[in-house]
């Protein structure tokens, strides 16, 4: 149990220590996926609630499509980036592969399942509790829409946390399209890896930990938006 | 108020997200990107190198670190200006194919053979390789490979072929292929108690060693080259070509040669320049 000891003393050390490159990982760590998370939202979001209040056909199979999708491997995602991004892909030609960008539309994709389907769920459960008073208010199904992500907004906020926090956690899709390179594309998740291939395994369980705190400084953050503002509109 | 101060934590959050985003990705403009091996970059070799040169010429270096067979792919690709790995013969296919536009020596290390101290084949102090390798076959005692088509993996299957022993015999029970890096498989040896074939630089900078010591070094057979060769720019016309070969031959000048020679882990030098001009 020396290790575990040796890692808070890391962590510790790490915190107190406020090294610049470290400072700079966990910037880049939060900009890339606050970014996706963010993007996400946008794309998700509408998305979801869409389906949620929509009737079409194959709607079921979209469903089943978006629930499932919310397991997607991050490493498949980055393959899949990966690919397109290459100078020898479809999208080559514009020369981000190995940016901070690419990292934030491989972890964008990996996401946007997540907040889609769960906000359609979240919205689709209000829609069928006021339905009825929004159609016999005269609602249509776009200002109905509003209404409900409105109305859910402190759950769809849960939603989109739930997407920043695995989107702050993959390291997979990030290794591949990032490509880890110091002072470029480094983030937390990634420096945990090489760490650990290093063998520093107290260091490596060090940043975790340094990572957790972040994630949760972040959570008590989106805690207090809510609790405001829920005191201001009750 | 209330309620514009979450919006103002809101807004901040946003524009801290978007705007610091694009200054992160526009802040240097002069960059190539080197494909290289989990060997350099973990043993801390680029950090002790880049910002030498990056100081020099302002050109930033940006090192993608994959085993040799991966990082020879990101090359054919076109992802890579350099291409900067360990493993002559695919080293000289990747310029045969036209891949690569001339292949440098840079430096050398060579491997070693780690394992448990207490050495279940009974080759501890051997400096014969080969032998080394038919007795850990013969004890079926456990082996952990890269098992990822690394410079550092073909190095070992080419060991296994001169000792005449079929390692895949042996998957599932003693020969074990993690299928990662060098600093994975070594953690795994070191939690098993497994022999590993390693190279010297990354086993210096390893520090999660357990009960691994060194048990074979010294070998002929053990040298390990790294080469260096510039993406051919007429098979991907946005190779960064002049400041891709001036970082070649920034590493084969006498200044680079030195820098290499400089790099010390203790009282250990990890690698030996061996460029010929």
């Amino acid at each position: 149990m020396t290790g575990l000891g040796e890692a808070f003393a890391a962590a510790w050390a790490l915190v107190i220590g406020f090294d610049s490159g470290l400072a700079g990982i966990v910037l880049l760590s939060l900009q890339v996926s606050l970014s996706a998370a963010l993007i996400a939202t946008l794309i998700g979001l509408p998305l979801g609630a869409a389906i949620a209040v929509e009737r079409f056909p194959g709607r079921q199979v979209l469903i089943v499509l978006l629930n499932a999708l919310m397991g997607l491997p991050p490493v498949v995602v980055g393959l899949l980036i990966y690919l397109l991004l290459s100078r020898a892909g479809p999208l080559g030609s514009i020369g981000i592969l190995f940016t901070p960008q690419a990292m934030v539309i491989a972890q964008t994709v990996l996401i946007v399942p997540i907040i889609a389907a769960l906000s359609r769920q979240t919205i689709e459960d209000a829609w069928r509790e006021y339905s009825e008073q929004l159609h016999s208010l005269g609602a249509r199904r776009l200002s109905a829409a509003m209404t409900l992500i409105w109305d859910t907004r402190f759950s769809l906020l849960t939603i989109v946390l739930a997407g920043f926090g695995r989107a702050a956690a993959e390291v997979g899709a990030v290794m591949i399209v990032g490509g880890n390179i110091d002072g470029v594309t480094r983030v937390m998740t990634t420096t945990i890896a090489l760490e650990t291939s290093k063998g520093d395994l107290p260091l490596a369980l060090g940043l975790g930990i340094v990572l957790i705190s972040l994630v949760i400084v972040l959570n008590a953050l989106a805690a207090v938006i809510r609790e405001v503002a829920q005191r201001r509109y009750g | 108020m209330a309620l514009s101060r979450s919006r103002v934590i809101t807004a901040a959050i946003v524009a801290f997200t978007l705007l610091g985003l694009q200054g992160a990705a526009f802040a240097q403009q002069n960059f190539i990107t080197v494909a290289s091996t989990t060997s350099t970059e973990q043993s801390g070799l680029f950090k002790h190198l880049l910002p030498v040169y990056e100081k020099k010429t302002g050109t930033q270096v940006r090192v993608v670190a994959l085993g040799t067979g991966q990082a020879l792919d990101m090359g054919r690709r076109g992802d890579a200006d350099v291409v900067f790995v360990h493993d002559k013969v695919a080293e000289e296919k990747f310029v045969a194919d036209g891949f690569g536009v001339r292949r440098f020596e840079v430096m050398y290390n060579d491997f070693v053979l780690v394992g448990p101290k207490a050495d279940p084949a009974k080759i501890a102090g051997s400096k014969d390789i080969t032998d080394a390798y038919k007795k850990i076959a013969a004890a079926g005692a456990p082996f952990a490979s890269r098992g990822d088509k690394s410079g550092t993996h073909a190095a070992e299957l080419r060991l296994w072929k001169d000792a005449g022993v079929d390692p895949n015999t042996g998957k599932g029970t003693w020969y074990r292929e993690t299928g990662s890096g060098m600093g994975p498989t070594l953690n795994t040896a070191s939690a098993m108690n497994a022999y590993s074939f390693t190279d010297r630089g990354t086993w210096l900078s390893f520090r999660n060693r357990g009960d691994l010591v060194i048990v074979v070094e010294g070998d002929q057979k053990l040298f390990n080259q790294y080469g260096v060769m510039l993406v051919n720019p007429a098979k991907h016309l946005h190779v960064k070509k002049d400041l891709g070969q001036a970082f070649v031959d920034w590493l084969i000048s006498p200044e680079g040669q030195q820098s290499i020679a400089a790099y010390k882990i203790g009282a250990d030098q990890l690698f030996f320049p061996n460029a010929k001009r």
